[in-house]
């Protein structure tokens, strides 16, 4: 369980949240949506005391982790899986060797488990045989999904995603939305995903959360946003079918709107 | 135009930072098991790979000494092994760890600024602490204890170098046989002069390592921001190496 609130934050004179409160209950998948630039990457470096919050608190199963002192926060960050926005591989690494870095670092596996389990990563976001290849060589979604492979390795509780499809093609797209939603189902994660893809976010998302002008401008589930009529958050919605070309809402909640 | 408070508190801050973030680097030794291998690999970086140009730097230094020491010595009362009893000991004393000091800054200390200015600013240093790593131990120990260890090697090695290198040059181009060099010296060598060139090289393998470091892993804005931290990191490596230099000699001779 993951509570965010009343937080406020700030860059020297600039405002990027201002009292934004959250909740993701256990197993459950949000979703953050809002246009470039609206602090939703700020927002999930909150979460895992990567930036500190100017007033508020971010509890992880009811600890506040601005609280506690950073070998406690290092332990409550070792129950997190973080897809970054740009992949943040190591560069001095191959791509088999960011994969098994968690593991390496964090569990007493053998060399052979240890293989076993990255080919495993890089089988599940359709990369096996790139073992070899440094991030250099890789394409822009090679290395996010490399990035999310490193991510998982290690069977978080809680992964937050950093617009884990950005950059994709639609049937990767589709394979990397199965995956997380296979995540969450079977394996009970906690999930934050940060997407400006609506396809995806209606996908896999429980529940929504709209960040503009600083705040949380609207939270619910996904039925409630098929059927809400707040003109900000249609008209993100709206704008995203667009750009897709296909509809992202069911026909119903179209015609209403 | 920062404020003047802002520009007169600045240097403390940047101090208290950088004390800090050796503090937070050192206190967590318990988990060196982890940076273990990050050690070997920045030792051969700092060391193996910086020894032809040491050596170089090294051996021309020697020779150019020993050139022009002999090229002031025109008075024939000053015997010529005087050359030697020059030449060797600002070998051992000075020129050896600061020729040596000097080439680290440019190429260990650009290069480690560099580095962990990059991984700041590709989020790969939040991606570390995003695991529950100690970014700060795991990144820096390993530079810094490189630096530690590697430079006294170096040290020594361009110290040997630059002394043969002046002892060649003397006998081959006539301005002082081998044997008149060695016992010049030899006459005036001082036991403590070795240790107070290891004692250099241990405090310059410090300052440049931990300095670029620091550099490297407050890095801001973007590739603009690496190139500063890259500049800043050798400039201010030689700055206080100099002053350093300057301290050990007071406080030591
Ligand atoms: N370290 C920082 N220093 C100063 N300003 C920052 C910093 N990080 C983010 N910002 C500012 O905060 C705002 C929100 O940035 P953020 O990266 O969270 O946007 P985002 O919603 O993730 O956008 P995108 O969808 O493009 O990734 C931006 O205006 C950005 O300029
Ligand atoms: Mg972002």
């Amino acid at each position: 369980m993951i509570q965010i609130e009343h937080i406020d934050k700030s860059f020297a004179e600039k405002t990027v949240l201002r009292d934004v409160s959250l909740e993701i209950p256990e197993g459950q998948t949000l979703a953050i949506i809002g246009r470039s630039g609206s602090g939703k990457s700020v927002l999930m470096k909150h979460i895992i005391g990567l930036l500190k919050p100017d007033r508020g608190r971010v509890l992880v199963d009811g600890i506040d982790i601005n609280e506690i002192s950073y070998r406690e926060l290092r332990q409550v960050r070792r129950q997190f899986g973080v897809l970054f926005q740009g992949g943040a591989l190591f560069d001095s690494m191959n791509t088999f060797e960011n994969v098994a870095f968690p593991l390496r670092t964090f569990t007493n596996d053998t060399d052979a488990e240890i293989r076993k389990e990255v080919e495993h990563c890089l089988d599940v976001v359709n990369l096996s045989g790139v073992g070899p290849k440094k991030p250099s060589e890789l394409s822009g979604g090679m290395k996010k999904r490399v990035a999310l492979a490193r991510a998982i390795s290690l069977r978080p509780r809680y992964i937050i995603y950093d617009e884990p499809t950005s950059g994709l093609d639609p049937e990767t797209s589709n394979t990397i939305n199965d995956l997380i939603k296979n995540l969450a189902d079977q394996l009970n994660v906690t999930s934050i995903v940060i997407s400006h893809d609506m396809h995806s976010v209606l996908k896999i998302a429980d529940r929504a959360a709209f960040l503009h002008a600083m705040r949380i401008h609207w939270v619910g589930t996904i039925a409630e946003m098929h059927r809400s009529d707040d003109a900000k958050l249609r008209a993100f919605v709206k704008a995203n079918e667009y750009a897709i070309g296909e509809s992202a809402l069911p026909s119903t909640a179209r015609a209403s709107s | 135009m920062p404020s003047l408070q802002l520009r007169l508190t600045k240097p403390f801050f940047s101090l208290g930072q950088y004390v800090l973030l050796l503090t937070k680097a050192f206190t967590s030794l318990g988990e060196f098991g982890l940076y273990r291998r990050n050690l070997f690999i920045q030792m051969v970086r700092v060391g193996i790979d910086s020894l032809p140009i040491v050596v170089m730097a090294a051996a021309f230094s020697g020779a150019v000494t020993t050139v022009q020491t002999a090229y002031q010595m025109t008075s024939p009362l000053i015997p010529r092994s005087t050359i030697g009893a020059i030449v060797v000991p600002s070998m051992i004393m000075e020129l050896g760890a600061v020729i040596t000091g000097f080439i680290l800054a440019g190429r260990v200390g650009a290069r480690i600024a560099a580095e962990l200015g990059t991984m700041r600013v590709t989020e790969q240093i939040d991606a570390l602490e995003a695991m529950g790593l100690n970014s700060v131990g795991y990144l820096i120990v390993p530079r810094v204890l490189a630096g530690v260890l590697m430079f006294p090697v170096l040290y020594v090695t361009a110290t040997f170098v630059g002394i043969g290198a002046g002892l060649l040059v003397a006998e081959f181009s006539g301005l002082v046989p081998i044997g008149e060099f060695v016992q010049g010296a030899r006459n005036y060598f001082q036991p403590f002069d070795p240790f107070f060139g290891l004692i250099k090289s241990l405090v310059f393998g410090f300052v440049i390592t931990s300095i670029s470091c620091y550099m490297g892993y407050f890095t801001e804005g973007g590739a603009e921001g690496v190139g500063r931290s890259t500049t800043q990191a050798a400039v201010m490596s030689c700055v206080y190496l100099l002053i350093a230099d300057l301290g050990l000699a007071i406080l030591l001779l």
